[in-house]
């Protein structure tokens, strides 16, 4: 086991590609979800 | 007198070479069964972890060969966790998401402290290791033990594989105890004052039929990696949507789900061998576990909050923040907690519809996230 502190700095890659895609495929499936539930014709009933 | 002083032989020789390590290995498997028994501490999976360490920490037994064979036909296949997502997918209801799913976007954020452990643990660890421990952020202990497994199985670091898995479950039990804090350091009384309505929506049966299948297709498109997990997720969802199906789906939430767990809890054990797991690295494993689902909850949180500036830009109606960190994949605890914290500052306050959506969402999300983790290291 090692401590290299610039380590963080080079995965922060991975932390801005990985919120970039996991918005990006979430924000698909609610686009996805939004059709289905238009398509298939839900309705809001009460509040 | 000579024969009963031959019984403690073995005792002595046991002490003698070195096994301290072993006992110590006892005492942690005596401490998660304790914590399942008596706190009720996931204990379909602490307890068989906890006796299984046990069993696994004494010489010359060769209760290790029947687990290895265990290993290597379920969880070194990865074929437990993937069928343990049958059983996890017949028992979510996904109706509270598609009645909003914007609120999938809650989920995504709260991934952020997978991301964030991967960078922290980077600093100590090889890239597969550092990237298997910050899947302990999932608070999903099937995909944990798939990432890492499929990272770090049959490598020189298959050792951190079963602290990875205990880190897991446990931090997955200890959530009640870790984000009440996190969510009150980061939101005023006022904000966890706030009200959200619910507008209930007839969710027609074809759309939680069509639910599971397009989500699949979708994964299968854009994360192939994502593909098992998240299909054998949705296999079991569409199982229990479908209707004609109930048998199996009740088979499936029960005795598919409750036989894979005992196999599974009693086969991480294998890894728990006191020379594989007493060491620094397994400390600092389960350190990096708690920042993952720390920041987990702050992402969240702080992502609602930052959703309301926009939404006060708009002239909409603000979001109770708490519901933010409902986004943790551990369902539904996590829903239920922000449910409560709701309740204790209002007693009118109920946002469980709320959490539960943005709970199940997180579901799915984490396998994602775990999944683009896969794509980056493997």
């Amino acid at each position: 086991m090692q401590f290299n502190p610039i380590a963080f700095v080079e995965n922060l890659k991975y932390m801005c590609i990985g919120m970039l895609g996991v918005f990006m495929i979430v924000g698909i499936i609610i686009i996805a979800t939004y059709s289905i539930g238009k398509i298939c014709g839900d309705k809001s009933d009460k509040e | 007198m000579q024969e009963l002083l031959k019984l403690f032989e073995p005792i002595l020789e046991f002490t003698k070479d070195g096994n301290w390590k072993m006992i110590i290995m006892w005492v942690i498997g005596a401490t998660l069964i304790y914590l399942a028994i008596k706190k009720q501490m996931e204990p379909t999976l602490l307890l068989p972890i906890g006796f299984g360490a046990i069993l696994m920490n004494f010489p010359g037994t060769g209760i290790a060969e029947p687990l290895e064979t265990l290993y290597n036909a379920g969880i070194a296949n990865e074929l437990f966790p993937l069928i343990l997502f049958i059983g996890i997918g017949a028992m979510i209801d996904f109706g509270p998401l598609l009645n909003n799913p914007k609120m999938m976007i809650f989920g995504a954020a709260a991934q952020f402290g997978i991301f964030f452990t991967l960078c922290m643990a980077a600093m100590f660890f090889p890239p597969e290791v550092a990237a298997s421990i910050s899947i302990i952020g999932a608070a999903d202990g099937p995909t944990s033990i798939v990432v890492a497994n499929t990272l770090l199985g049959g490598t020189e670091h298959s050792g951190y594989i079963g602290a990875i898995a205990v880190a897991a479950y446990s931090y997955m039990a200890l959530v009640p105890i870790i984000q009440p804090p996190v969510i009150k350091l980061l939101t005023t009384k006022k904000e966890r004052q706030i009200r959200m309505k619910y507008t209930q929506s007839s969710v027609s049966k074809t759309t939680k039929i069509l639910f599971p299948i397009i989500i699949s297709i979708v994964t299968c498109i854009f994360v192939p990696a994502a593909a098992s997990l998240i299909g054998f997720l949705m296999f079991g969802n569409l199982i229990r949507e479908c209707g004609v199906l109930d048998s199996l789906s009740d088979t499936a939430q029960k005795v598919l789900a409750n036989l894979i767990t005992i196999f599974l809890g009693i086969t991480i054990a294998f890894q728990m061998s006191a020379d594989k797991f007493l060491n620094t690295s397994t400390l600092l494993i389960l350190g990096l576990g708690l920042i993952a689902f720390i920041v987990d909850t702050a992402g969240g949180v702080l992502f609602a909050k930052l959703f309301n500036v926009i939404l006060k830009m708009f002239k909409k109606d603000p979001i109770n923040p708490m519901i933010g960190a409902a986004g943790i994949s551990a369902f539904p605890m996590s829903g239920r907690i922000v449910h409560k914290l709701g309740l204790e500052e209002d007693n009118q306050n109920f946002l469980l519809m709320h959490s539960i959506g943005v709970n199940v969402s997180g579901q799915i999300a984490s396998v994602i996230a775990g999944s683009l983790v896969l794509g980056f290291f493997s």
